[in-house]
C-alpha cells in the first residue's frame, strides 16, 4: 500500500488535470471555431489545470518530488501559465480584436473578463517578482507572492466558472473546487500569518 | 392572512380596468408616452461592426430567429423601414465574417424579424449583436447597438427592441 500511495496520487492528479482537457476537447463548439479561436480556449483551459499543480509544487504534497525539485518545477510550471496566459489572451485578440480590448480596459460586456483580466496581471506581476527573489526580504517576498497567487486562484476560477465555452460544467466545477482547495491548504501550511504576526510583534517589541 | 391575496387581485382588476377605461378614453397615452424612454447603446454592441452590410432576406442557411421592434422614443410610435444590421458567431461563421452580417428593414408595425444560422456561445456568451446605424437610415435616429445575451445556448430564437432618439 505505501509503495502504491504515491502512484495513486500522481495518477488523481493526472486525472484531476487530464480530464477537464479531454472534456474540452469533445466539445461540439470546437466544430464552428477556427485554429487560432480554438487555441485560444485551450490555453486557458490549460492554464487552470497548471494552476492545480502550484500550490501542491510549492507545499512539497507530491509524492517522490524533494523539496528542491518541488520549488524548481513550481517555478517552470509558472513559466508555463505566463505562457499560456500569452497565448489565451493573443489568440483571442486574433479572434475578435474588440472584444479583448474592451476587457483589456475593464469595460467588456462580460463580467467575466474582468477577473480573468485581474487575474492576467497577477500571473504577470507574479514572473516579475520571482526575477527578483533575491533582492527582496523573503518575509515579504512570500507575502506579495501569496497575495498575488490568491489573487489568481480567484480570479481564474471566477473567470472560469461564469464562461459558457468549452469546458464540461461538472469537470469545470471540479478542478476549479480542487484549485481553491489545494491553494487554501497551502496558504494555511505555509503559515505565512503566524510568520507575519510574529514579525509584527518584534516590531512592536523593538 | 389568507383574505390578503384576493383583495389584492381584486384591487389590480379594479385598477386595471380603471387603467383600460382611461387608455379607451385617451387619457393614459401621453402618461404611457413619457415613460418610453429611448434605448441605450449595451456594452460591446458595436463590436464586430460592418458599416452598411447589405439588406438579406436571410443569413445563411437560416434555422434561428432573431427578432424584434423599432419604436420612436416618446409616443412610441412604430418605426417602418427601419434598417438594422444583425451579426453574430454561429453555426456558419465567426462574428468578425461578412457571411455572417446581414440587414432588415422593419414592417409597418415596426417589427422585424431575419432567419439566421444557430447562434452559438462565443466569447463566453451566446449572444447577438444589432445595429441602428443613422449614417445607414434615413429615419433619422441616433445610432444604438444592441447586444442581447441568449437565457441558454439551446434557444432558437432571440429577440430585441429599439427605442430610438430624434438625431
Amino acid at each position: 500500500m505505501t509503495r502504491l500511495r504515491p502512484l495513486l496520487v500522481w495518477a488523481a492528479l493526472a486525472a484531476a488535470m487530464i480530464i477537464p482537457i479531454a472534456i474540452a476537447a469533445g466539445s461540439p463548439l470546437l466544430a464552428w471555431r477556427n485554429a487560432v479561436y480554438i487555441a485560444a480556449g485551450f490555453a486557458g483551459v490549460v492554464a487552470l489545470a497548471l494552476l492545480l499543480l502550484q500550490p501542491l509544487l510549492s507545499g512539497s504534497y507530491l509524492p517522490g518530488l524533494r523539496l528542491r525539485l518541488g520549488r524548481r518545477l513550481h517555478a517552470w510550471v509558472g513559466g508555463a501559465i505566463v505562457a499560456a496566459v500569452l497565448v489565451h489572451v493573443g489568440a483571442l485578440w486574433i479572434t475578435s480584436p474588440p472584444d479583448v480590448l474592451d476587457a483589456l480596459l475593464f469595460d467588456s460586456a462580460t463580467d467575466f473578463s474582468a477577473w480573468g483580466v485581474v487575474a492576467m496581471w497577477a500571473v504577470f506581476a507574479t514572473a516579475l517578482l520571482a526575477a527578483f527573489r533575491s533582492r527582496i526580504r523573503l518575509i515579504l517576498w512570500r507575502l506579495c507572492h501569496v497575495v498575488l497567487a490568491a489573487t489568481i486562484v480567484v480570479g481564474s476560477v471566477v473567470h472560469a466558472l461564469l464562461i459558457d465555452g468549452t469546458m464540461g460544467l461538472g469537470s469545470k466545477a471540479a478542478l476549479c473546487a480542487l484549485v481553491l482547495v489545494a491553494a487554501a491548504k497551502v496558504i494555511t501550511d505555509l503559515r505565512l500569518l503566524a510568520d507575519l504576526r510574529r514579525l509584527a510583534g518584534r516590531r512592536v517589541a523593538r | 392572512m389568507t383574505q390578503a391575496p384576493q383583495t389584492r387581485r381584486t384591487l389590480l382588476i379594479a385598477g386595471a380596468g380603471a387603467a383600460l377605461a382611461m387608455g379607451a378614453s385617451g387619457l393614459l397615452a401621453p402618461l404611457r408616452a413619457q415613460s418610453l424612454a429611448p434605448t441605450p447603446t449595451m456594452r460591446g454592441g458595436d463590436n464586430n461592426y460592418l458599416p452598411g452590410a447589405p439588406v438579406v432576406t436571410r443569413i445563411g442557411g437560416g434555422g434561428f430567429w432573431l427578432t424584434g421592434t423599432v419604436r420612436r422614443a416618446g409616443d412610441g410610435a412604430p418605426v417602418p423601414r427601419a434598417r438594422i444590421q444583425v451579426w453574430a458567431h454561429t453555426t456558419e461563421g465567426h462574428e468578425r465574417d461578412e457571411r455572417s452580417h446581414g440587414a432588415i428593414l422593419t414592417d409597418a408595425n415596426g417589427a422585424f424579424r431575419i432567419e439566421m444560422p444557430q447562434i452559438i456561445p462565443a466569447f463566453g456568451q451566446a449572444h447577438a449583436h444589432l445595429a441602428y446605424d443613422a449614417a445607414h437610415d434615413s429615419n433619422g435616429f441616433e445610432t444604438v447597438f444592441l447586444r442581447p445575451v441568449m437565457r441558454s445556448a439551446r434557444e432558437t430564437s432571440l429577440s430585441a427592441d429599439f427605442v430610438l432618439r430624434r438625431a
